[in-house]
């Protein structure tokens, strides 16, 4: 015996004592749906591309986004971002600043010529696309991605839609909105422009599928009494010929009828275009007021003037053209404006109506199967298809919310759809995670940083031109803003499960590949699932 | 890349960081820690006392790249440990007797000392009892002398080895086995107790600090700077016990940051006697957030409950706040 004095067994290691079977209970790591993700109308994954964006990758925070949504610079800039008010940081300070980095990522993208991977094997089916806006353009995209042959069929001379038609420039630039299309024809979808497709039906024997999104362009009408030579114009035709030669003529005094965000568009745009006055008449008050208050507030800054509570009854009162004459309303107890019978006139060279949109629906004569309610297609909204087999609709054409994020989500699902479709089978979302709530949440762990503000054009800038109002982050706020993001529910590797287990039973399986428990030494006490920042954790019971 | 860019990330609490150089990140979030107690010792779930120890140990370990001997006093972390012929630590370690270990690390530095060899670093640790209590001559004759030894003591505020009972570092109302829940004034009583870190203080050493194991960045900076110095150097750990608590095994931690949030525990730093720094309170909340949740001050609570005790605890805290200005200045106390 060569050991030392007194001593006559070797040390062992405590690792022989499989301390894990005393459990009753076992952590498991888990993804949970971010709150973001579950809002957002597209269906980005925007906590992964934050994910990416947070270390400065931004290539790859691109690519994880475009895998959704293949229009960032865009969406950074005119999608409403309900996003935002859903995470979770709001709570703690303000919510983290999604469509800023979007918008950033986009811009870097365009001018680093980012361009999309090449399509996957071509499938050797035939899908018609008709209506280049945001939603058959984004189901151009996918079905080209996933390797059909597409055409798009659009009536107009440029392809974006209301993107290109109503939305004015100072909200979307046009070399930003060309570069996201074109992006799109360089996948090798092929466009047809001037091309409006008249009877559909005829069309389907040359197409193995159609997928249908033609918007809504025509405008609402409201039956005002007008004496001969009054200027009345609808809002989507002003918008419209923006893009021509001839700019419309509004003169210098301009009411705007109507309470929504084209309302508010056509009013700057007046503005811009030199009228001393743009006056917005809308029947009930700012709180209930469709348009989104923070286009009401820019636009207000801008000197566009609102009359609240307010009808259009006659225009052209005691032989005077221009005259508007206006009946003030109240509110009654359910918050319907009432009239009142007290009149005022209002001076105005031109009259605008904003008072929405009806779907041109003719091409779909003779359409076998189909359902129209409340001037919409009806489609099955698990799979888009409408009620004839092959044909599919999404965008401003069918019932949902109109903007261009619930168009986008509407050409991504039809495209998953018609691929499945097309092949025999059924496409079957994947199972969605639970959601990462607040109280899942240890925000101990995030340190306090508020959100960064995108600088705003000058005011004398704004009315004067049509140069875009709202700027972009600058990279270090861009990175700074997607750093705020808690990551809700998702591993962001911050080893705290690693450091705080006091038995060591958390294996770290280096950079990008997460954790994993040693349930040999796992005693299941539940200090890992407590102390993770991202609920990415969760206790299950052990089977005994 | 902006240095200044302060949150979750790079201005962290967790323990690792995915976006700073490794050598800004904790010991603890490295593939490369010593793991000075290994997996399969018995600690109880969720002992914060094996935390609390593994951090430390490792954190001084990296510090001496690995040339360390520890003396560990009797106590649940020897125990727990060290079954015979078993051991959960990775470094040369030394049980000493449950009121010898000052001492022990004394003689083990003294011994290096003659051998020359002066890259070999010396702690010595122990419980709060084989600290405050029994070991306190030891301790306090290794002050005196600044012996060249770390001493860290893991303070469960009580003598959990051997069942509960009440020790120096017991804090007031707090059920134990020798201080029962029983009369006019359950629990541990007012107005008796010690504040080792202060005692220690009061010997002028070279490094007095405490920590606790809900902030781990601080905890590793003080041992850190701990080893940079030599001499006598105390660190006093407030490492949350489950089962001597009755506090859920998963709340560990969450009661060592509410210890620290409540004012309760100062966390600080000291150098010759005079407080260096402090840690501030970050989100300040009442000692009741903190108490409810250990069954050794349930008597506090329900009916009839002590409000009385509950507010003086309140005062001890509010104390400790005032005393160590443990609020930033534009807070009011
Ligand atoms: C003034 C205004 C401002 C808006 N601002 C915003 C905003 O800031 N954010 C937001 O999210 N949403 C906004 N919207 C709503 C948004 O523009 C629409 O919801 C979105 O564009 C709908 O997309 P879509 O693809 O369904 O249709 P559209 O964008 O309308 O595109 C339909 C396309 O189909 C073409 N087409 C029509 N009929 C045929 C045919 N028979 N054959 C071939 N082609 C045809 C059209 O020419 C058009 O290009 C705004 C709308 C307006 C009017
Ligand atoms: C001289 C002597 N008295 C009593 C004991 C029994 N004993 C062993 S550990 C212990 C209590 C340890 O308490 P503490 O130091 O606080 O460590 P903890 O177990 O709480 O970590 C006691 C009383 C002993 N080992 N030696
Ligand atoms: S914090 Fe990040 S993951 Fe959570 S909701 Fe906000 S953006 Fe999404
Ligand atoms: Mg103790």
């Amino acid at each position: 015996m060569d050991k030392p004095f007194a001593i006559t067994l070797d040390p062992g290691s405590s690792l022989a004592n499989k301390t894990g079977s005393w459990r009753t209970m076992r952590p498991v790591y888990v993804d949970r749906l971010p709150p973001c993700n579950a809002q957002c109308p597209a269906g980005e994954d925007i906590q992964g591309w934050l994910y990416h964006a947070e270390s400065g990758d931004y290539e790859t925070a691109w690519r994880q986004l475009v895998r959704d949504n293949p229009f960032p610079a865009i969406m950074g800039r005119v999608c409403y971002h309900t996003c935002e008010s859903v995470c979770n940081r709001g709570k703690l300070d303000e919510p983290v600043g999604i469509n800023s980095v979007e918008r950033f990522l986009g811009d870097e993208a365009i001018t680093r010529g980012w361009r999309f991977e090449p399509p996957a094997a071509d499938s050797g089916k035939r899908v018609l696309v008709v209506g280049a806006g945001p939603s058959g353009m984004s189901a151009a995209y996918h079905l080209r991605r996933l390797g059909h042959r597409v055409t798009v069929y659009e009536a107009g001379p440029l392809m974006g839609g209301m993107m290109r038609f109503g939305i004015p420039q100072y909200r979307l630039p046009r070399d930003v909105l060309d570069a996201e299309m074109q992006r799109i024809v360089d996948l090798g979808a092929e466009v047809r422009l001037n091309s409006k497709v008249k009877r559909i039906e005829e069309m389907m024997a040359e197409f193995d599928a159609a997928f249908l999104a033609v918007g809504a362009h025509i405008g609402k009408r409201a039956f005002i009494p007008a004496k001969d030579g009054s200027r009345i114009l609808d809002a989507v035709s002003v918008l419209r010929s923006m893009e021509g030669e001839e700019k419309p003529m509004l003169g210098r005094r301009v009411v705007v009828y109507g309470g929504g965000n084209t309302a508010i568009d056509v009013a700057r745009t007046a503005r811009r275009l030199g009228a001393t006055e743009a006056i917005i008449v809308y029947r009930r008050t700012r709180e209930k007021m469709p348009a989104h208050d923070f286009e009401v507030e820019e636009a207000l800054q801008e000197g566009v003037m609102v009359k609240w509570l307010s009808t259009i009854k006659q225009q052209g009162a005691d032989g005077d053209a221009g005259a508007l004459t206006i009946e003030k309303m109240e509110l009654d107890e359910k918050g319907f404006p009432q009239p009142t019978g007290e009149f005022e006139t209002l001076e105005a060279d031109s009259l605008v109506l904003a008072l929405g949109q009806d779907v041109d629906l003719s091409l779909l004569d003779g359409v076998p199967g189909l359902e129209l309610k409340d001037g919409v297609v009806q489609v099955d909204p698990a799979t888009m298809m409408a009620g004839r087999a092959g044909l599919f609709a999404g965008g401003d054409m069918v019932p949902a919310e109109r903007n261009v994020t619930v168009a986008v989500g509407h050409g991504k699902k039809a495209a998953r759809h018609i691929d499945a479709w097309l092949r025999g089978t059924r496409y079957a979302p994947p199972p969605k995670h639970e959601l990462a709530s607040f109280e899942r949440l240890n925000t101990w762990y995030y340190s306090d940083a508020p959100k960064t503000m995108r600088p705003q054009l000058d005011l004398a800038r704004r009315t004067g031109s049509f140069d875009e109002v709202q700027g972009g982050l600058t990279e270090d706020n861009a990175l700074f803003e997607a750093r705020r993001c808690l990551s809700c529910g998702n591993c962001f590797e911050c080893d705290n499960c690693y450091g705080v287990c006091p038995d060591n039973a958390v294996i770290k399986l280096g950079p990008g590949q997460r954790f994993q428990f040693n349930y040999d030494y796992c005693k299941g006490c539940g200090i890992c699932v407590a102390e993770c920042p991202c609920g990415a954790i969760e206790m299950v019971a052990e089977e005994v | 890349m902006n240095a200044s860019i302060k949150f979750y990330q790079t201005g962290t609490f967790t323990v690792g960081n995915r976006l700073l150089s490794p050598e800004q990140r904790s010991v603890q979030a490295s593939l490369e820690r010593s793991n000075a107690i290994n997996s399969g010792h018995r600690a109880c779930q969720g002992c914060g006392e094996a935390l609390g120890a593994r951090y430390a140990v490792d954190a001084a370990m990296r510090a001496v790249n690995g040339q360390l001997i520890a003396a560990n006093a009797t106590g649940c972390l020897e125990v727990f440990s060290t079954p015979y012929p078993e051991t959960s630590w990775q470094l040369p370690w030394i049980h000493s007797l449950f009121g010898n270990a000052a001492a022990v690390g004394t003689g083990i530095a003294a011994a290096l000392k003659v051998k020359g060899r002066q890259d070999v670093r010396v702690i010595a640790q122990g419980g709060d009892g084989g600290t405050t209590d029994i070991g306190f001559g030891c301790l306090s004759g290794m002050f005196e002398r600044n012996d060249d030894v770390l001493y860290l003591c893991y303070d469960n505020e009580a003598y959990m080895n051997t069942g509960v009972q009440r020790s120096s570092a017991t804090p007031h109302a707090a059920r134990t086995n020798t201080t029962m829940p029983v009369g006019p004034e359950p629990g541990a009583p007012f107005g008796q107790g010690k504040k080792l870190p202060l005692i220690a203080m009061a010997h002028e050493i070279p490094y007095v600090a405490t920590a606790t194991v809900a902030d781990l960045h601080d905890l590793e900076n003080k041992v850190e700077r701990a080893m940079s110095m030599h001499g006598a150097r105390y660190l006093h750990v407030l490492v949350p016990c489950p089962l001597g608590w009755g506090a859920d095994s998963a709340d560990t931690i969450k009661l060592a940051r509410l210890a620290r949030e409540t004012g309760i525990f100062p966390v600080l730093e000291a150098e010759r006697g005079e407080v260096t720094a402090v840690s501030k309170i970050r989100r300040r909340i009442p000692v009741e957030e903190y108490l409810r949740l250990q069954k050794r001050f349930a008597h506090l609570f329900g009916k009839p409950g002590h409000p009385e005790m509950v507010a003086a605890i309140q005062a001890e805290a509010d104390r400790n706040i005032c005393r160590f200005k443990l609020l930033d200045k534009t807070e009011a106390v």
